[in-house]
């Protein structure tokens, strides 16, 4: 009861304060006039009486503040007092006001986006039970890969002693027909102890399991995703049991997938699980038995308890030298990591770790700049308010009140800059949730922000505002009232170094390293785009299907394809038409390790070099715009009953045969053994990304290589669209069960490039808020400078100072700290460049790159001094003399 | 004014409590009546009466109520309340078991040791 007393008190208090005060106002008064009567009294006439009685009495506001005070709830109202002020000065230096807010909406907002993504992306874990012990296997190879064969994830499955089970899996697109038009879906082949591996409940009917799997194709059933059921079956609950057909093969629906469960990569929808001992219906092979053909996409499960990782490696690795031994044809070197599956891994999971964190780092560097920023700000308004300040300490108010009320200030700028950033992180993060960035794949990122993200926003709000805040605590506490109100404001004058040029050459610093940083990122990704790809996607259609999708299986599949190469090429406006199974710059390549003609013992060991290998129609270097160097394009009559061939790269000319002239007619060897013939030389390319070095491939003709894999590479000038349509009706026409893609190959390559650009493009807008940061920082600096000299430089006009001496007084120091700080940014970004040079192949050394950053830099410097130096040249010394 | 004493600091609410435990004041007579019943040997700073005014009112020490002056002025009168009345007789008990002790301390010489 006493609590809720209290309350009402402070309620009351609270809102009928106008009336406490009055009614102290007329107390203090009736004292007053009590004192002045005695005094009359004692022979004063009235006026002195009452002076005297006023002089007695004290500093009034003070009392009255006491009070205040003693009444209680004085903590709040004086914060809404401080709060009210506040306000009323923000209201008065609207340019100011706005500076900090937007300054720190833009930097608090970069750090809620880097932080959501980090969080969606790293902290995050992934959307299963006890994700902490789960881990997927990686193959130590020429570079990490998690991908197995599927007898060496049986080998490994049965003889490890570290995990509880090991599930596998690998993603494909296929043919699903509900009977009505067939759709391309993206399914999940997974090993039949997937879920349970998982250890996940349906939420629908049930899911298959190990008991299910007897050999090839003996398990024709499907898991929908929730989400899949959801967009494509509506929620329809009666979807259990129904037979459909995947890949025109009878497959019965087991069950539902629990909600937000869409396989084990973040970034990747898969939509159907199907049991991996039906490949050969999927994908039209039958690989279960080949130890040498790794497409078991990633093998994962959780470590037995009390089984560290460490352990759990050495026990795998000791799996893998009995394999090597046993193996030694199809296993080369075997060794292991573990690392976390719902990343593909270290191979994406590493370098994306590493960006995100840099990314954080840089985000929150942005943000103490900003602090830094505003902290001089304040410093400066802080000192132009010092005979303000001094007047209230003069007039009784306590320090510890006036800190308090410049850190409401502050405070209050840092909530206001914090809601507009969290509201535009906000915004924009939604939108990357529902983004698709390539819009062929079903890759999407949820970003949602969570709590974390939001609790981390006020946090930082709430830091910086204390942090920036407490920047002229010291300037405050070191006023002397009287020397000040004596004086007016002095120069400083003293030290030459002060806290506030470390700040602004710290800041210019940083914004030197971002803007050389994302010169280096920007024109790396400019010059990888104008790079030789070896291949020129202009003016090109891609068709992308996979032939097993409709059921086509051995000898039909060339066929189809030469019978879709005609039907595309008698298109009118089509130049040239070719097939690939594998195109450059796609999202997975195939290499295979060659041999010298001489090898005769084909274990990997002995390869002489690994080889992309791609399987191509007659046409395809004339549609895809690969210029042919020497030899002969394959052709049509190179079938099964002729003679192996192939065409190289130069690239693999050099590195097997020494030179082109060598190559042509010579022999190498594939991994079974199979000589086979060069017949012509092609042009180097890209082939994994844009930034990799040469690599040798290898283009085999379809006729001999067979694959169902199907890119049809078309060449025109026409309007895409139109183009588009006609192709669609030639391939219907041919087969209207096959689903298949088409989009431009430039559009095709967007999603290569995507990694590139993101990171280009997050580095551009830290670089430009950089720059933002360091125009406010050396404006406020700037301006500060000279409106505290104003007198000094009217008297050297006065004096017949010449201009620009005027403004290497009133901006030399200015200038000093603009070309130290950005010095010292300049070299850092050279060093944070090598970081970026692994992903853009460009180094910050490159005279174009510094070029570009020095003259930013200087635009900078210019841009924030113009108006402080204008207002420099302009200053007339005779209104100021006679003012001052 | 040059003999008066500094008020030991938490004296004040003392002296309030029992200036007002002699009959309801307003705030210039609660003042006039320390300097009274102490011979104006202490020194209060006028100002300095009202934050403890309004801090024993919100201890419910004191109730306050407007009222008329002697001079015929609106003034705000406080008394004490019951709880007043008995911390007086607590803290007077106290205080003089203080003034005893430091009184005796002070008072020891040299060969009572």
């Amino acid at each position: 009861m006493k609590v809720l007393a209290y309350f009402r008190s402070l309620a009351s208090k609270f809102f009928h304060r106008s009336q406490i005060a009055d009614e102290m106002e007329e107390e203090l008064r009736s004292h007053i006039e009590h004192r002045a009567d005695d005094l009359q009294r004692a022979g004063m006439n009235r006026a002195d009486a009452e002076r005297q009685a006023r002089i007695e009495f004290g500093g009034q506001e003070r009392f009255k503040e006491e009070c205040h005070e003693a009444l209680g709830g004085n903590f709040i109202e004086s914060f809404i007092n401080d709060a009210r002020y506040a306000l009323r000065m923000l209201r008065k230096s609207p340019g100011f006001t706005l500076t900090a807010v937007v300054t720190l909406a833009l930097a608090i907002g970069a750090n809620a986006v880097v932080f959501a993504v980090l969080n969606a992306l790293i902290l995050r874990p992934l959307n299963v039970p006890q994700p902490e012990s789960l881990w997927a296997i990686e193959r130590k190879a020429s570079f990490v890969d998690p991908s197995q064969s599927y007898p060496d994830y049986l080998d490994i499955r049965e003889r490890n002693r570290s995990f509880e089970d090991l599930a596998g899996y690998t993603a494909d697109e296929a043919g699903l027909d509900t009977g009505q038009n067939p759709s391309a879906a993206w399914i999940a082949m997974a090993t039949g102890n997937y879920f349970d591996v998982l250890r996940l409940q349906p939420y629908l009917g049930r899911f298959f399991h190990a008991s299910d799997e007897h050999g090839p194709n003996s398990a024709p059933y499907i898991v929908l995703s929730y989400a899949y059921w959801h967009s494509h079956f509506q929620d329809d609950r009666g979807v259990v049991g129904r037979v459909v057909q995947l890949n025109k093969h009878p497959y019965t629906i087991l069950g539902v997938g629990p909600p937000g469960f869409h396989g084990t990569l973040l970034f990747f929808d898969i939509g159907l699980f199907v049991p991996i001992v039906n490949q050969e219906q999927i994908q039209g092979t039958n690989e279960l038995n080949a130890r040498d053909s790794r497409w078991v996409f990633m093998v994962m499960g959780h470590l037995k308890p009390g089984v560290t990782p460490t352990q759990a490696v050495a026990d795998l690795n000791s799996i893998g030298s009995y394999l090597e031994k046993t193996y030694p044809k199809e296993d080369g070197k075997m060794e292991f990591l573990l690392a976390r599956p719902s990343l593909y891994g270290d191979y994406l999971g590493r370098p994306l770790k590493a960006f995100m964190t840099a990314l954080m780092v840089l985000a929150g560097l942005i943000l103490l700049a900003a602090c830094a920023n505003l902290g001089s700000l304040f410093a400066a308004r802080a000192a132009d308010r010092s005979r303000e300040v001094a007047l209230r300490l003069a007039l009784g108010s306590t320090r510890r009140r006036i800190l308090r009320q410049l850190f409401t200030e502050a405070v209050l700028i840092s909530l206001l800059g914090g809601a507009v950033g969290l509201w535009g992180s906000v915004v924009l993060l939604r939108g990357m949730s529902v983004w698709r960035p390539v819009p062929r794949f079903p890759m999407q990122l949820e970003v949602n922000p969570d709590a974390k993200v939001y609790v981390v926003a006020v946090l930082l709000t709430l830091a910086s505002g204390f942090l920036f805040g407490a920047v002229p605590v010291k300037q405050v506490l070191q006023t002397n009232p009287y020397e000040v109100v004596k004086a007016g404001s002095a120069a400083a004058t003293g030290r030459r170094i002060t806290a506030r040029d470390v700040l602004l050459v710290l800041q210019i610093t940083i914004c030197g390293v971002l803007v050389t940083s994302s010169f280096v990122a920007v024109r790396g990704l400019a010059r990888a785009m104008r790079s030789n790809l070896g291949f020129e996607p202009q003016n090109a259609m891609v068709l992308d299907t996979q032939l097993s999708m409709a059921g086509y299986r051995g000898d039909k599949v060339p066929v189809m394809q030469k019978r879709m190469i005609d039907a595309l090429a008698a298109i009118p406006g089509v130049q040239s038409v070719g097939l690939v199974d594998n195109p450059p710059l796609h999202e997975s390549w195939n290499p295979s390790n060659v041999f010298t003609d001489q090898t005769t013992d084909l274990r990997p060991a002995n390869a002489a070099s690994e080889a992309i290998q791609c399987n191509i129609s007659p046409g395809y270097f004339q549609a895809a715009g690969t210029a042919l160097l020497a030899g002969r394009d394959l052709t049509w009559h190179d079938d099964k009953r002729s003679p192996r061939v192939a065409v190289i790269n130069q690239e693999f000319a050099r590195r097997i045969f020494g030179s082109v002239a060598h190559a042509l007619g010579g022999y190498f060897k594939l991994p079974d053994g199979t000589r086979i013939q060069v017949v012509g030389v092609v042009q180097d390319g890209k082939y994994t990304s844009v930034a990799e070095i040469p690599h040798p491939a290898m283009f085999l003709p379809i006729l001999q290589a067979p694959s169902s894999q199907t890119f049809l590479i078309v060449r025109s000038q026409r309007d895409p669209q139109q183009l588009a349509a006609a192709m669609k009706s030639a391939v219907r026409k041919l087969d209207p069960g096959l689903p298949f893609y088409i989009q431009t190959w430039n559009k095709k390559l967007d999603s290569i490039l995507f990694g590139p650009r993101a990171a280009a493009f997050s580095l551009g807008v830290l670089g430009v808020m950089g720059a933002m940061l360091s125009i406010t920082g050396i404006f406020g600096m700037a301006a500060y400078s000279v409106s505290k000299r104003m007198k000094e430089l009217g008297i050297r006009i006065a004096l017949g100072a010449r201009r620009e001496e005027v403004l290497r007084t009133a901006l030399g120091r200015a200038f000093q700290l603009l070309a130290f700080g950005s010095a010292a940014g300049l070299l850092l970004g050279i060093l944070a460049g090598r970081v970026l040079a692994s992903m853009y192949r460009e180094s910050a050394g490159n005279p174009l790159v510094l070029g570009g950053a020095l003259l930013t830099m200087l635009l900078i410097g210019l841009v924030a001094t113009w108006i402080p130096a204008h207002r420099a040249l302009s200053i007339d010394p005779l209104i100021l003399l006679r003012e001052e | 004014m040059a003999d008066q004493a500094q008020l030991l600091p938490g004296t004040l609410d003392l002296l309030i409590l029992k200036a007002v435990s002699l009959g309801p004041l307003h705030g210039y007579g609660v003042l006039l009546r320390i300097g009274q019943i102490s011979g104006r040997a202490l020194l209060i700073e006028q100002g300095a009466l009202y934050p403890a005014l309004f801090r024993l009112v919100r201890q419910g020490l004191l109730k306050a109520s407007w009222g008329t002056s002697e001079n015929n002025r609106r003034a705000k009168f406080y008394e004490l309340t019951l709880a007043g009345r008995k911390r007086l007789l607590e803290e007077v008990e106290g205080w003089n078991r203080l003034a005893a002790a430091i009184g005796s301390a002070l008072a020891t010489r040299p060969e009572e040791v």
